[in-house]
């Protein structure tokens, strides 16, 4: 039975770290922005960062327990941690590197070695130095030197960031591959959405070092319930609302009031609704509709930005248009209103 | 030209083996005494870090001979340590080629710690990390990772410091004292020649001198060279 169970708290300087990671899923993935604790939960998690109290479990084995005084070496707790430089030692060999977690250089373990950079298609470079390789074949290289060892429990620390854009889309799909093969549990920690919403099956979100929402990740962010959350997950749009019936409530940033069909629990304080589910309006206004009043058009390679001034003159509302829509637009031209549909509109706390 | 050959043929040359070996033995001692130190430091908190380091440092900062005047106040035959070494384990240090080693020892210490300090704190912590995490011990992580990948700033280190012991005079005079053929470095022959006005043969000792300094930063250059084909000019 695979579980991680990752109860840690921690004081350091002002900074309050208090999460749960708890979760039998095999791809768990934490979402957060830097600063949020998001790092240190997985250091602390392999031994590397220091730990107030909690306790720590992984693969049926407790790694921490504060109140029995359980708190083994990141040695022992064979844990593998890919960390965002790759921390490749630069003075070694790749069958070196490959090589240093397996103890004495034995003819078996060579081998070992061997295998497992074949299956990460690097043989041929087994002389080579780290600096020598690109960004992905160094990624390559330490997840074999991680996999090799055989961990209970791998950890990813934002493994695409320093890799760029074009390379970041390949290794993505490639970890995928790489780790299929692996039946322990993988940890990714990550800033970015996109990464996440490939990557894991349950998703917790952190913000100053507490999680602050949970759960499958496909559901997470259809229904991020807090406003922060939404945030996280790429909602643009986002305004503090006043309930004013069971039915309607009045977006304050926006100016406009909406009439929703549900019922408006009484724990609303936010609205969230995303850049890409806006419906455009020709002609007559139609109920839960905002005036089409562009400010700043961006005009990227598959997608149209609209930023629409609000009448509430704050943040404006981002409006990004794809595809068949953008097709549209050429034909019909610019609408006069936007509406937003009742199934998109999310009601967060 | 022809009287410096014929020089090189009558010279006493116990000098430059006095000063090879004080240099070889105080560097390989610096050199484990260093890193030792430098790994020790870094663990530390701010303050106790500035601290240490002071104290460490100090033998580089002050005259070499008040590190000599130290130096005789503790090893001195008729104060406790000194009777004590003597005493217990038979051990003198003044005015023996021990004296030589301690002395300079004392002296290039700082050198050998200092550039092993820096080298270390530019080490990414990450590498050490990633050694925990993949099962190696705390040993092998710094002979294996720490060590090599400091490998330039302590290879310039070492020869800084090799250089500097070979070369000590002060702390030396006062407690080793030149007793040729046994305490007699090249510093202190090329001073005792001088005074007796022999110009010719403390020129032969200096060129010996000029030959070996510039070797060292040779070397220097050489293992730090390596590493600096990737830094842009500017």
């Amino acid at each position: 039975m695979k579980r991680l169970y990752a109860d840690i708290h921690r004081k350091i300087g002002g900074f309050d770290l208090d999460v749960l990671i708890d979760s039998d899923a095999s791809r768990i993935g934490i979402l957060g922005e830097s600063g949020s604790g998001k790092s240190m939960t997985l250091k602390s998690i392999a031994g590397i960062e220091a730990v107030d109290s909690g306790h720590i479990e992984a693969d049926g084995r407790v790694l921490y327990d504060s109140s029995d005084k359980i708190d083994l070496k990141p040695q022992k707790r064979n844990v593998g941690y890919m960390f965002q430089n790759y921390a490749l030692f630069p003075t070694m060999s790749v069958m070196k590197n490959v090589m240093a977690g397996l103890g004495r250089p034995t003819e078996e373990n060579r081998n070992k070695a061997m295998e497992m950079l074949r299956r990460f298609r690097m043989d041929g470079f087994e002389d080579k130095l780290p600096g020598e390789l690109s960004g992905g074949q160094q990624q390559r290289v330490a997840l074999a030197r991680i996999m090799v060892t055989e961990p209970a429990l791998i950890l990813l620390d934002e493994p695409f960031s320093a890799l760029d854009s074009y390379l970041r889309d390949r290794m993505q799909v490639e970890m995928l591959e790489m780790l299929e093969d692996y039946k322990g549990q993988v940890v990714m920690v990550s800033h970015s959405r996109d990464e996440l919403y490939r990557f894991s099956e349950e998703l917790f979100v952190v913000s100053e070092g507490h999680v602050i929402r949970r759960g499958e990740t496909k559901t997470v962010f259809r229904e991020p319930v807090c406003a922060k959350a939404a945030r996280l997950t790429g909602c643009k749009n986002l305004s503090p609302v006043k309930r004013i019936d069971e039915h309607t409530v009045k977006a304050i940033d926006w100016g406009i009031d909406l009439r929703l069909e549900r019922e408006v629990p009484e724990s609303v304080s936010h609205i969230g609704y995303r850049a890409h589910s806006f419906r455009p309006v020709w002609g007559q206004k139609q109920e839960n509709c905002v005036k089409f009043d562009p400010m700043r058009v961006d005009d990227l390679p598959f997608e149209k930005n609209y930023y629409i001034r609000t009448a509430g003159n704050n943040d404006p509302l981002c409006w990004f248009v794809q595809g068949e829509e953008q097709k549209i637009l050429t034909e019909k031209g610019l609408p006069d209103y936007l509406k937003l549909t009742e199934d998109d509109i999310l009601l967060l706390e | 030209m022809s009287s410096f050959i014929d020089l090189a043929k009558t010279l006493d040359w116990s000098p430059l083996w006095i000063s090879l070996k004080t240099g070889v033995v105080a560097t390989i001692i610096s050199f484990f005494l260093g890193l030792w130190a430098a790994r020790k430091v870094i663990k530390k908190d701010h303050r106790a870090k500035s601290i240490l380091d002071g104290i460490l440092t100090l033998p580089m900062v002050l005259p070499p001979t008040v590190a000599g005047f130290f130096l005789l106040l503790i090893f001195s035959r008729r104060r406790a340590f000194g009777i004590f070494l003597n005493d217990a384990f038979d051990i003198q240090v003044v005015h023996t080629w021990l004296g030589c080693i301690i002395a300079a020892t004392v002296i290039a210490f700082p050198l050998m710690y200092r550039n092993a300090r820096a080298a270390f704190e530019q080490i990414d912590a990450n590498l050490v990390y990633a050694g925990r995490t993949l099962g190696m011990s705390e040993l092998t992580i710094f002979w294996r990772i720490v060590v090599p990948t400091a490998g330039p700033g302590i290879a310039s280190g070492t020869i800084l410091t090799f250089a500097r012991a070979m070369g000590e005079y002060g702390a030396t005079s006062m407690l080793a004292g030149n007793i040729p053929g046994k305490t007699g470095t090249v510093s202190q022959r090329i001073a005792m020649v001088i005074q007796d006005g022999d110009y010719v043969t403390a020129g032969f000792w200096v060129v010996i001198v000029l030959i070996i300094a510039f070797f060292a930063i040779f070397l220097i250059n050489m293992i730090t060279g390596k590493h600096m084909k990737n830094v842009r000019k500017w």
